[in-house]
C-alpha cells in the first residue's frame, strides 16, 4: 500500500479546515505514513464477496410524524454565537460563492 | 460521615429511601472529597456545586412529602463531559468547546435527573474521546488513583478515577473502542459498554456515530446494574434507538449463579504484547468461573486480528465528519476574526488552535480514508471487515453464552509513556474494538492485581447484542466469589489520597 | 463580449442539457427534525439542536418528507428503491451548520423515470429523469456591507437558520439531447410540467418566486455528428421559468462563442443576472471539490414498503398532463385555444370560477381576455390578480340574469380590481344596474325616435334592421345602462303603434 506524502498531508488538511503548521506537517506525515500502513491491512479483504456493514444494527425505516415540536428561543439558539447581530448569527465575509 | 463516599449506590439510595441519611448529606460528603483530593487527581472538569445540591434538596424534599424514590435516587454521579447539560458548561475535554454552555440535556442527563441523581460535574476526558489516556485532554491529565503518575484510561479516565477516587459512586462514561472499558480496567472499578442503541445517543458528542455508546461505571456489579436501567431504553430523539425492552440486568446482577453457562476463552487475545501478570490474573478468573460452575472453551475468532486497522478507519472518517461543525462560526472557539479574514479563514485558524494533535491527525485520517480516491480501499474494506467480526461473534455466540478475555493487554502506563505513539497508544484497545464494530455487549470488572506493579487487571465479558444481563449474571458472580477470597472489595488495596 | 448568434450556434453545435431542480416540500415540520417550516418567521426563531447542527444533536427522519419523496418519484414514472439510505455529503460553508448536507447520493429513493413535457407546438418531448433523491436546505445568510446584499465586498455576513433542514426533494434529468434548437423551450416547459405536477400532488406549493422551486442548468455543447459531451457549465438557482429559457439561451451561445474562438469551456458554476439575461462565472469545480460521501451513520436505511408504494401510486392525483387533455375536451377547444390557456397560466383560474358557478365559455371568456390582458399588462401572474374566481362567477351570474350587460360587466370587474369590493357592491357604487324598465326607458325612446326622424321612417316604413342605430342613439344617452334587447322591443312597439 502507498504511504502519505507530506504534499498530500497538506492537501487533507485544506479539505478538513485546518491551518496546519509546518512542523506540524511534517510530524503528522509522519506518523500518518506509520498508521496508514499499519491499517492498510485490512485492504486484505477488499477482493472478498463480503457485504459491507455501515451500521451494528439491522433496523429500517425509523421515522417520526409530521408534527411541530417546540424549538429553541432565538436567545437560546444564538446563547453560544461567537458574534450575533439582528438576531442573526454574525461571521466574518464569506469567500467561495456568487 | 466521611464513610458515605464509600457506600456503593445501592446502600446509598438505601439508605436515603430509609431515612439514615440524606440527600443533601451524601451530596456534601463527595463535594467535600472533590474538594479534598480532586486537585490532585483531576477527574472533574467542572463541580456543579450548586445544582448538586438543589437536586439533593428535591429528593429529601421528595422523601419528605412521602412520595416513592427511584432506586437511585440521591446517589451522586460524575458525567462525562461528552453529554450535554443545559446550563452547565459542556466541553468534551476540548479548547474548541471552552466556555460552551448548552441549551438542552441529552436525553440521558435528563433521564438521570429524572431518577433523581445528583450530578456533581463534567468529568474529564481525553478531547472529543479520542485517547486511551486521558492525556489528550485540553484540561490536563487525570491521575489513576492507584498511582498518580499513571493514566487513568480513556476516553473516560474522569470518570473512572472518580470512582476510584471514592470521589462518587456512580459514573457515565462512553465506550467507541473501549473507552467505558479500558478506564474500568486500569482503576480498578466496573465499566459496561451495552449493547449498541440501547442507550440513547442523543445529547452524546459524537465521536464515531456508528460505534458511540454511553454506558455505566460503578465500583460494583449491581451498581453498574442499577445505572444502566436507569439510562437505557428506546428514544425517538436518536433513529439508531432499539425499540425494544432493556434486559433484566439488575435481577442477572444478583443471581450470582454461573452454573450451566458456557463461556468461550477467545484464543486470539493472548500472547505478544500481552503483559504476564495480565495474564496470570486472566487466567486465574477462568479458573475461577470453572470452579464456579461454568463451561470453559477456547474460542477463535480470527477476523479479530483486523478490529483494530477497521476501527482506525471507520472511526476518524466518521469522526472528520461529525467534528466538521465545529467552525466557529455558532459556538464554541472562534479564533482571528480581526474584520479582515474571511469565514473561511476564521475556521481553519479556530480548528487549527482549538483542536488537539490527536484530533488532527485523526481528522486528517479519516478524511484520507473517505477521499473518492482511497474510499473502496480503506473505508469500504474496513465495513466489509466489520462484517467479518459479527459473523466471528455469530459463530462463537452459536456455541457459548459469553466470550472472556483480558480487557487490556497491559495494567495502566505511565503518564507520557506513549503520548506521541500513536500505534502503541492504540493497542490499549485491541481487545475491547471487537464489540464496538458489531454492537454487541461487553463489561470489564476487576480481576486483581498483576504481580509485578500492583495495578489492577481488568477482566473483559462480553455478549451477544442485547443479552447484556449475561454480563451483570457473569460479572456479578466473578465479582462476588473474588470479593469472599480476598475478603475485601479490589479497591480497598488502592493507597489513600 | 459579442456573441455568436444563436442560429449561427445551433448551425455547428448540438446542446447537451441536464437540468437539476431542487423542490422544497410544504411538509409542516423540517425533514430531520421537528421545527416548523412556516415562512417568513423571525430569524433563527425556527430552530433547535438538530437544525443548528449543536453538538449531541441527532436526525430523525420526517415520515411524509419520504411519502412526498415516493409521491414524486412515481409521478414521475421512477422505480422505487425497495431500500435506500442518506448519505453526507461534506464541505464546509457557514449557512450549512453541520459542515455535511444530509442527502442521498449513490442510492436514491427514485430513479429511471421520465417526464414528458408539451411544446408549444403541441409536440411531445420525453425528458428522462435519473434520479429525485431527499436532502436538507441550508440556513439563509445576508451580506453586510457590501453592495446590494452581495457578497463581494461585504464585511461579514448574518445567518438565520430557519430554513436549515427544511426537506428538499432533488430531480436530476439524464442528459437532454436531441431538443437542437429547442433546448431552450424544453427546459422551460420540462420546468414548467414539472411544477405543475410537483403542485398537483400537493407536496408544495413550488413557487419560484419564492424559493420554493430552484433550478440549475447545466448545458454543454457539441458540434454536429460528435457523440461525446463537451465540457458543461452549470447555472445555478435559475429562478424563473422565463429565466430557465433565457440562461439556457444565453449558454448555447457563449459555449459556442468559446468554442468558435478555438476556446475552451471551463467545468464551472455560473451565475444568472436577470437583467441582461447573461451568466457570468461563478466558482470553478477542481479536483479540490471531494465529498467524500459515506452513508449516514445517525439514521438507518429506508425500505418503502411494495404495499405502500402501490398504495401511494393508486392514490396519486389525475396528472396535469391527462389533465389538460381532459380539460380541453371538456370545454371543447382546441390545441392553440387550449395552448394559450395554459401559457396564460389561467387553467386554475378557470376550473375555480366554473366551480363557482361559471359557464365555463364564460369563465375562459373573462381570464383569456380582460383579466389576461391585464395581466400581461402589469407582469404578475393571472393568479396573483385581485379578483377571485368566485367574483369572476358572480360577474358572470349577474350577466346571466341579465342585470349587467357585457360593458357594465367589464366596468364591474375593474371596479372588483380596483378594489372597490365585492361585484354587487361595485355595482351598488356606480350605479351599474341594466335598466329595464319601461317607464325609466320611455323617455329615452321617445327622444330617440324624435331626433332621428329620417331613421324611424325607414323603420316604419318595413326596414326593421335600422333599427340599431336607435338602440345605440338610446345606450347613449343611457351611458350604457340600458337593456339593449328591451329598448330594441320598446323602439319597434311605439313605430308599429304609430303606424295602425
Ligand atoms: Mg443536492
Ligand atoms: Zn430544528
Amino acid at each position: 500500500m502507498p504511504g502519505i506524502t507530506r504534499e498530500e498531508v497538506a492537501h487533507l488538511a485544506r479539505l478538513s479546515r485546518l491551518e496546519l503548521q509546518a512542523e506540524e506537517l511534517d510530524h503528522f506525515a509522519e506518523q500518518l505514513d506509520v498508521i496508514i500502513g499499519a491499517v492498510a491491512r485490512v485492504s486484505e479483504v477488499a477482493g472478498q464477496d463480503v457485504p459491507p456493514t455501515s451500521h451494528p444494527l439491522p433496523l429500517t425505516n425509523v421515522m417520526r410524524a409530521d408534527e411541530v415540536r417546540p424549538s429553541l428561543t432565538p436567545e437560546q439558539a444564538l446563547s453560544g454565537a461567537p458574534a450575533a447581530e439582528e438576531q442573526r448569527f454574525r461571521v466574518p465575509q464569506i469567500l467561495g460563492e456568487d | 460521615m466521611t464513610d458515605l463516599i464509600k457506600y456503593t449506590a445501592a446502600d446509598t439510595a438505601a439508605a436515603i429511601a430509609s431515612g439514615q441519611v440524606s440527600a443533601v448529606e451524601v451530596a456534601q460528603a463527595h463535594l467535600d472529597r472533590i474538594d479534598a483530593v480532586d486537585k490532585k487527581v483531576n477527574a472533574f472538569l467542572h463541580v456543579d456545586t450548586e445544582g448538586a445540591l438543589a437536586a439533593a434538596r428535591a429528593v429529601d424534599a421528595k422523601r419528605a412529602k412521602g412520595e416513592e424514590l427511584g432506586p437511585l435516587a440521591g446517589v451522586p454521579l460524575a458525567l462525562k463531559d461528552v453529554f450535554t447539560t443545559q446550563g452547565i458548561p459542556t466541553t468534551c475535554g476540548s479548547k474548541i468547546l471552552e466556555g460552551w454552555v448548552p441549551p438542552y440535556d441529552a436525553t440521558l442527563t435528563s433521564r438521570l435527573k429524572d431518577a433523581g441523581v445528583v450530578i456533581l460535574g463534567k468529568t474529564n476526558m481525553d478531547e472529543f474521546a479520542m485517547g486511551s489516556s486521558t492525556e489528550n485532554s485540553a484540561y490536563g491529565v487525570t491521575g489513576n488513583p492507584w498511582d498518580l503518575s499513571r493514566i487513568p484510561g480513556g476516553s473516560g479516565g474522569g470518570s473512572a478515577a472518580a470512582l476510584a477516587a471514592y470521589e462518587a459512586p456512580l459514573a457515565i462514561g462512553t465506550d467507541t473502542g473501549g473507552s467505558i472499558r479500558q478506564p474500568g480496567a486500569v482503576t480498578g472499578t466496573v465499566g459496561v459498554k451495552p449493547t449498541y442503541g440501547s442507550v440513547s445517543r442523543y445529547g452524546l458528542i459524537a465521536f464515531s456515530s456508528s460505534l458511540d455508546q454511553g454506558g455505566p461505571c460503578a465500583r460494583t456489579v449491581l451498581d453498574a446494574a442499577l445505572l444502566h436501567e436507569a439510562i437505557a431504553g428506546h428514544d425517538p430523539l436518536d433513529s439508531t434507538s432499539i425499540d425494544a425492552p432493556v434486559p433484566a440486568v439488575v435481577a442477572a446482577a444478583k443471581l450470582r449463579d454461573v452454573r450451566g453457562m458456557r463461556i468461550g476463552v477467545v484464543k486470539e487475545f493472548a500472547g505478544e504484547g500481552y503483559q504476564a501478570g495480565v495474564m496470570q490474573r486472566f487466567n486465574e478468573s477462568v479458573e475461577l468461573l470453572r470452579e464456579l460452575g461454568a463451561e470453559v472453551v477456547e474460542v477463535s475468532c480470527p477476523s479479530f486480528t483486523l478490529a483494530l486497522p477497521a476501527y482506525y478507519l471507520i472511526a476518524p472518517s466518521e469522526a472528520s465528519s461529525n467534528l466538521a461543525r465545529f467552525d466557529a462560526m455558532r459556538y464554541g472557539l472562534r479564533v482571528g476574526d480581526d474584520g479582515t479574514r474571511s469565514a473561511e479563514d476564521v475556521t481553519a485558524l479556530t480548528r487549527e488552535a482549538g483542536f488537539g494533535p490527536e484530533v488532527k491527525r485523526r481528522i486528517i485520517l479519516g478524511t484520507y480514508a473517505l477521499s473518492s480516491g482511497y474510499y473502496d480501499a480503506y473505508y469500504g474494506s474496513a465495513q466489509k471487515v466489520r462484517t467479518l467480526i459479527s459473523r466471528d461473534f455469530d459463530a462463537a455466540f452459536a456455541g457459548v453464552d459469553v466470550l472472556i478475555s483480558p480487557t487490556t493487554p497491559t495494567t495502566a502506563f505511565p503518564i507520557g509513556e506513549r503520548a506521541d505513539d500513536p500505534m502503541a497508544m492504540y493497542l490499549a484497545d485491541l481487545c475491547t474494538i471487537p464489540s464496538n464494530l458489531a454492537g454487541n455487549a461487553a463489561m470489564s470488572l476487576p480481576c486483581g492485581l498483576a504481580p509485578e506493579d500492583n495495578l489492577p487487571v481488568g477482566l473483559q465479558i462480553i455478549a451477544p447484542a442485547m443479552a447484556d444481563d449475561r454480563l451483570y449474571r457473569v460479572g456479578g458472580a466473578v465479582e462476588a466469589a473474588l470479593n469472599d477470597k480476598w475478603g475485601h472489595p479490589l479497591l480497598e488495596e488502592a493507597p489513600a489520597l | 463580449m459579442n456573441l455568436v448568434s444563436y442560429d449561427d450556434a445551433l448551425a455547428s453545435y448540438d446542446p447537451v442539457m441536464g437540468l437539476e431542480v431542487h423542490v422544497e416540500l410544504g411538509t409542516k415540520t423540517k425533514m430531520f427534525c421537528g421545527c416548523s417550516t412556516t415562512l417568513g418567521a423571525e430569524p433563527n426563531s425556527q430552530t433547535c439542536p438538530t437544525c443548528l447542527g449543536l453538538p449531541g444533536s441527532l436526525p430523525v427522519v420526517n415520515a411524509i418528507g419520504v411519502e412526498s419523496a415516493v409521491k414524486i418519484g412515481l409521478a414521475l414514472n421512477c422505480e422505487i428503491a425497495e431500500w435506500c439510505r442518506f448519505a453526507r455529503k461534506n464541505y464546509f460553508y457557514p449557512d450549512m451548520p453541520k459542515n455535511f448536507q444530509t442527502s442521498q447520493y449513490d442510492e436514491p429513493i427514485a430513479f429511471n423515470g421520465y417526464l414528458d413535457v408539451q411544446l408549444e407546438d403541441g409536440e411531445i418531448f420525453r425528458v428522462e429523469i435519473e434520479r429525485a433523491h431527499m436532502e436538507e436546505d441550508t440556513g439563509k445568510s445576508s451580506h453586510i456591507g457590501g453592495a446590494t446584499g452581495r457578497i463581494h465586498g461585504a464585511s461579514h455576513s448574518l445567518l438565520d437558520y430557519n430554513r436549515a433542514g427544511i426537506p428538499l426533494i432533488e430531480i436530476v434529468t439524464k442528459p437532454i439531447e436531441g431538443a437542437g434548437v429547442r433546448a431552450p423551450e424544453v427546459a422551460k416547459a420540462y420546468v414548467a410540467e414539472l411544477r405543475e405536477l410537483i403542485k398537483a400532488l400537493g407536496v408544495s406549493e413550488a413557487r419560484m418566486d419564492k424559493g420554493q422551486m430552484r433550478c440549475d442548468v447545466n448545458l454543454s455543447l457539441r458540434p454536429h455528428g460528435r457523440e461525446k459531451f463537451g465540457t458543461r457549465s452549470e447555472t445555478k438557482n435559475v429562478n424563473s421559468l422565463r429565466s430557465v429559457e433565457r440562461a439556457a439561451r444565453y449558454e448555447i451561445m457563449r459555449h459556442a462563442t468559446v468554442l468558435d474562438d478555438g476556446g475552451t469551456i471551463v467545468q464551472e458554476t455560473r451565475h444568472f443576472h436577470e437583467e441582461d439575461g447573461s451568466t457570468t462565472a461563478g466558482r470553478i469545480k477542481d479536483n479540490a471539490e471531494d465529498y467524500r460521501y459515506f452513508p449516514e451513520p445517525d439514521l438507518v436505511p429506508i425500505a418503502p414498503a411494495r404495499a405502500w408504494v402501490e398504495e401511494l401510486r393508486a392514490a396519486l392525483p389525475e396528472l396535469p398532463r391527462v389533465r389538460r387533455a381532459r380539460l380541453q375536451g371538456e370545454w371543447g377547444l382546441s390545441d392553440k385555444d387550449m395552448q394559450s390557456v395554459l401559457n396564460a397560466g389561467a387553467v386554475q383560474p378557470i376550473l375555480e370560477t366554473i366551480a363557482a358557478g361559471a359557464p365555463a365559455d364564460q369563465a375562459r371568456k373573462w381570464w383569456m381576455g380582460e383579466l389576461a390582458r391585464r395581466s400581461n399588462e402589469t407582469g404578475t401572474d393571472l393568479s396573483e390578480q385581485p379578483i377571485t374566481p368566485a367574483q369572476v362567477a358572480r360577474v358572470c351570474a349577474l350577466v346571466a340574469e341579465g342585470k349587467l350587460n357585457d360593458k357594465l360587466a367589464r366596468q364591474v370587474i375593474e371596479g372588483v380590481l380596483a378594489g372597490e369590493g365585492e361585484p354587487d357592491e361595485v355595482v351598488a357604487k356606480r350605479g351599474l344596474a341594466v335598466v329595464s324598465d319601461d317607464s325609466a326607458l320611455g323617455a329615452a325612446v321617445d327622444q330617440a325616435i324624435a331626433e332621428n326622424a329620417a331613421i324611424a321612417d325607414k323603420i316604419r316604413d318595413g326596414k326593421v334592421a335600422a333599427v340599431g342605430a336607435l338602440v345605440g342613439a338610446v345606450m347613449k344617452t343611457t351611458r350604457g345602462q340600458a337593456d339593449a334587447a328591451r329598448v330594441k322591443d320598446l323602439i319597434l312597439e311605439r313605430l308599429a303603434a304609430e303606424g295602425q
